[in-house]
């Protein structure tokens, strides 16, 4: 690479940044050079997106100085930074669902009062045409998949003139094909002299796509790197700290008994749209079979049905023998089944205590003549908090626990049961490297002693890790069962809706 | 001769479903504006209430000091009103982020107090109701039969369906302004972040809003009546609200729910004088019942603004 003359397109010195009592960004220097393509690299809470957002005016910094292409400014407003060429684009799409393409993105950078549609649609596909950027102008936003989306969202940033990107985690909801796309995408804009932020804590992502890395751990630069002089293991060992184990799997092989058995399960969405539509799989005891699948595919509507909250309109599940079907929680539980929620904050209780959401689920094993055994919910609380290692006392009220001592309680209430049967969603999302790791210990341990587990998870590492099959879920349907060692251009394919050549779940399981 | 009396019965519903609809066309497009930014506006029915006071109150004052336009002072008035009243609703709701149930529940109570309180000191404890001379109808189409007498209204019930509505369609949906209303009210989080200026935006919403409730309430008091009396708003506000509902947000379907109310109001008001035997409480409850009945129909399944009833906060 040649070195530039002109100055960095964006300079940021001294940046700091407090949450109350927390530090997000701990005196941040950070260098963009005009051109480039510069990660930002670090755990969940290392203070990546943080920094953007003060680049992007949607925070205000405590401290510190920002320089665009050499000049000191203030941003007080992502219309500020727009004005200085700053796009960003966030993981939580900032998109008016209602409105079209075009609406959103020329909403607040229209010139006069009257509404010239036509011409904006226009100038959006001229946009888009100069970008490769394939999206059709007049389509309503709600219509549009995820990946469409993001590709409204960097058009929107194209459209204001910027020449500087922000892409916050954006590979977090693509298929790999569209992860590929986006990058060619960013390759053309690095070539007409965009310089482009990409936040991400996926190594391989980083490897492929940027030309210098800034490595960022509780709020602190660890250091920047040119990324051909770098490698994988390096980065890693940046960001944690510390060596990264991974969890390995014994290499034991699932017994012969279906424990969780499908059969042409279907349900509706919230808004009564099909949204599962006859799936049909087989867990055996002492395997994970990983739900694989796109945001938004079915895979949340799918684990309700299982957890008993969502009804099922077609179709029946036996767990553990016991026919499961429509049966609500309390009978699910009964079969056997175990529950690891999606959502943390709505498996457990916020107002009450790290004790009584212990409880919560076989509240009867904690009652004496109708009325609370306090001292045994407490004793029992212990003893998992101790087994667990959870940091947090038997009376903390749990909504002051952070995410990953939270799902240990969660882990510890459903575990403790020895469930045949654990259906798991998202278990590590938002999690940070250590609970992750411990989490998937959990899960593999589970696997060790005969538990079938559903892993129904938006995490392909997760996915391919921890699981003995590998079923793809698109738009409702299951688009085929592949090893964990597939090549991940198949599981692309799969998870972008292309069926591929795959035995039927009954011959397989029989 | 019974073809005649039907003609005769014909015209003077239609005459006056026009006039019954016009003060909800100009409530019912005000709460369009405003919860099309994403805030709900139950001030409606006291701004509706304020209007008609304040209106009439400058009226008859401009018309005892002798002034010639005293009814367009009036008005001025009135819409002044209903617009301090939106920044006030503004103020509550847009600014302090209180809910929005209790802050326009909030106004409609102070503004009818006020109104209240404020006819006492300006008129009184007369005996006869105090009374001006109102808008009249305009003679456009004259003698002409039929027509004459269905199209003959008045200024401010044109101004309501040749103005009001098709302005209100356009700044919706073909005026960057209207392009900021609906992502203010859908996405506030994704306008702000596209720089369009979400409290600006609401208080505008509001005020254009406020000042619109106003002017339905004054046409009661200005053109239809010429007078102010506890009953003249009589629910329309909370009419209106349904209304908004029922049109799914978009002025014009507004302005055909308004006609529907205002058609079966007209129907029951010469129903009663047919003589069937009801007693007069059920023909004043029919349009109503209707309304009930439309909205539970139409508004199962309404988009409901994205941030309907939701204040905006920077993270």
């Amino acid at each position: 690479m040649t070195e530039s003359i002109s100055p960095p397109a964006v300079e940021m010195r001294g940046i700091v940044k407090r949450f109350g009592p927390v530090i997000a960004n701990n005196h941040v220097d950070f260098t963009l050079e005009q051109g480039e393509i510069h990660a930002l690299l670090g755990e969940n809470g290392a203070g990546k997106t943080t920094l953007m957002r003060i680049l992007y005016g949607l925070y205000h910094p405590d401290a510190g100085e920002i320089r665009i292409k050499g000049q000191p400014v203030v941003i007080h407003s992502p219309k500020d930074a727009i004005a200085h060429g700053i796009g960003m684009v966030t993981q939580h799409f900032a998109l008016a669902a209602p409105l079209t393409v075009a609406e959103n993105v020329v909403l607040g950078y229209t010139d006069g009062f009257r509404l010239d549609l036509p011409a904006a649609s226009q100038k959006v596909l001229d946009a888009a045409r100069r970008f490769g950027i394939e999206v059709d102008p007049n389509a309503r936003v709600k219509d549009l998949s995820v990946g469409q989306r993001q590709r409204v969202e960097i058009l929107k940033a194209l459209y204001r003139q910027a020449d500087v990107l922000i892409l916050d985690e954006p590979t977090a909801v693509l298929t790999p094909q569209e992860v590929e796309q986006l990058f060619e995408g960013l390759r053309r804009m690095q070539s007409q002299g965009l310089s482009v932020v990409f936040i991400s804590h996926k190594l391989h992502e980083v490897m492929a796509i940027t030309d210098r890395v800034t490595v960022l751990r509780q709020g602190e630069v660890i250091g920047t790197v040119r990324t051909q002089e770098t490698t994988p293991a390096e980065l890693a060992r940046m960001m944690v700290g510390r060596p990264t184990f991974g969890v390995s799997k014994p290499d034991t092989s699932p017994r012969d008994d279906v424990l969780l058995r499908l059969e042409k399960v279907a349900a509706l969405d919230s808004r009564g749209l099909p949204a599962v539509k006859d799936v049909t799989l087989h867990v055996r005891a002492g395997e994970i079979l990983g739900l694989a699948g796109v945001s938004g595919n079915g895979q949340r509507e799918l684990a309700q049905v299982l957890e008993g909250v969502r009804r099922c309109t077609g179709g029946y599940i036996v767990a553990n023998g016991h026919d499961i079907t429509n049966a609500g929680p309390r009978k699910v539980m009964a079969a056997g089944v175990g529950r690891i929620p999606e959502d943390r904050h709505e498996s457990v209780v916020l107002d009450l205590t790290v004790a009584q959401n212990m409880a919560l689920e076989h509240l009867d094993a904690y009652t004496r003549g109708g009325v609370l055994d306090k001292k045994r919910m407490r004793a029992h609380a212990e003893q998992l908090i101790e087994a667990y290692q959870i940091k947090a006392r038997p009376d903390d009220p749990i909504r002051t626990l952070s995410g990953g001592n939270m799902q240990k309680v969660i882990l510890a209430r459903v575990l403790e049961r020895n469930p045949s049967v654990i259906i798991v969603a998202q278990p590590t999302r938002g999690l940070d490297v250590g609970a992750t790791e411990y989490v998937h210990q959990k899960l593999v341990e589970q696997r060790e002693r005969g538990a079938a587990i559903l892993l129904i998870s938006e995490d392909l590492d997760e996915i391919l890790t921890l699981s003995d099959r590998v079923a793809v879920m698109y738009e409702g349907e299951i688009m085929g069962i592949v090893p964990p060692d597939v090549d991940l251009e198949t599981l692309g394919l799969l998870m972008s809706g292309v069926r591929i050549a795959n035995e039927p779940e009954n011959t397989e399981a029989a | 001769m019974e073809q005649a009396v039907w003609l005769t019965f014909l015209v003077g519903v239609l005459a006056a479903t026009l006039r019954v609809a016009t003060p909800l066309v100009w409530a019912s497009i005000g709460e369009v504006y405003t919860e099309r930014s994403g805030v709900l506006n139950l001030g409606i029915e006291g701004i509706m209430f304020l209007g008609a006071f304040v209106g009439f109150a400058a009226a008859a004052k401009a018309s005892q000091a002798g002034l010639p336009g005293y009814l367009w002072i009036g008005l001025g008035a009135a819409v002044l009103a209903g617009v301090i009243m939106a920044l006030l609703m503004g103020l509550l709701s847009v600014t302090l982020g209180v809910n929005q149930h209790v802050s326009g529940l909030g106004i409609t109570l102070l503004s009818i107090a006020l109104s209240m309180f404020g006819f006492r000191l300006v008129f009184g404890e007369s005996k006869v109701l105090p009374s001006i001379e109102p808008f009249g109808q305009i003679a456009i189409f004259g003698n002409i039969p039929i027509l004459g007498p269905v199209l003959n209204q008045y200024l401010l019930t044109y101004v309501a369906f040749l103005v009001l509505v098709p302005l209100a369609w356009w700044m919706l949906y073909r005026s960057s302004f209207g392009l900021s209303l609906r992502a203010v009210g859908e996405n506030p989080e994704a306008a702000d972040a596209a720089g369009v200026n979400v409290y600006r935006i609401r208080y505008l919403a509001l005020i254009i809003g406020g000042a619109f409730m106003a002017i339905g309430g004054a046409f009661l008091s200005l053109a239809q009546l010429g007078a102010f009396s506890p009953g003249i708003i009589a629910g329309r506000g909370w009419v209106s609200i349904a209304l908004v509902i029922f049109a799914r947000w978009d002025p014009v379907r507004a302005m055909w729910g308004a006609l529907l109310f205002g058609a079966v109001s007209a129907l029951q008001l010469r129903l009663q004088t047919l003589g069937f035997q009801l007693p007069y409480e059920a023909f004043l409850a029919l349009p109503y019942l209707i309304t009930i009945f439309a909205l539970a129909i139409a508004g199962r399944n309404a988009p409901y603004p994205g941030a309907y009833l939701k204040p905006y906060r920077r993270e």
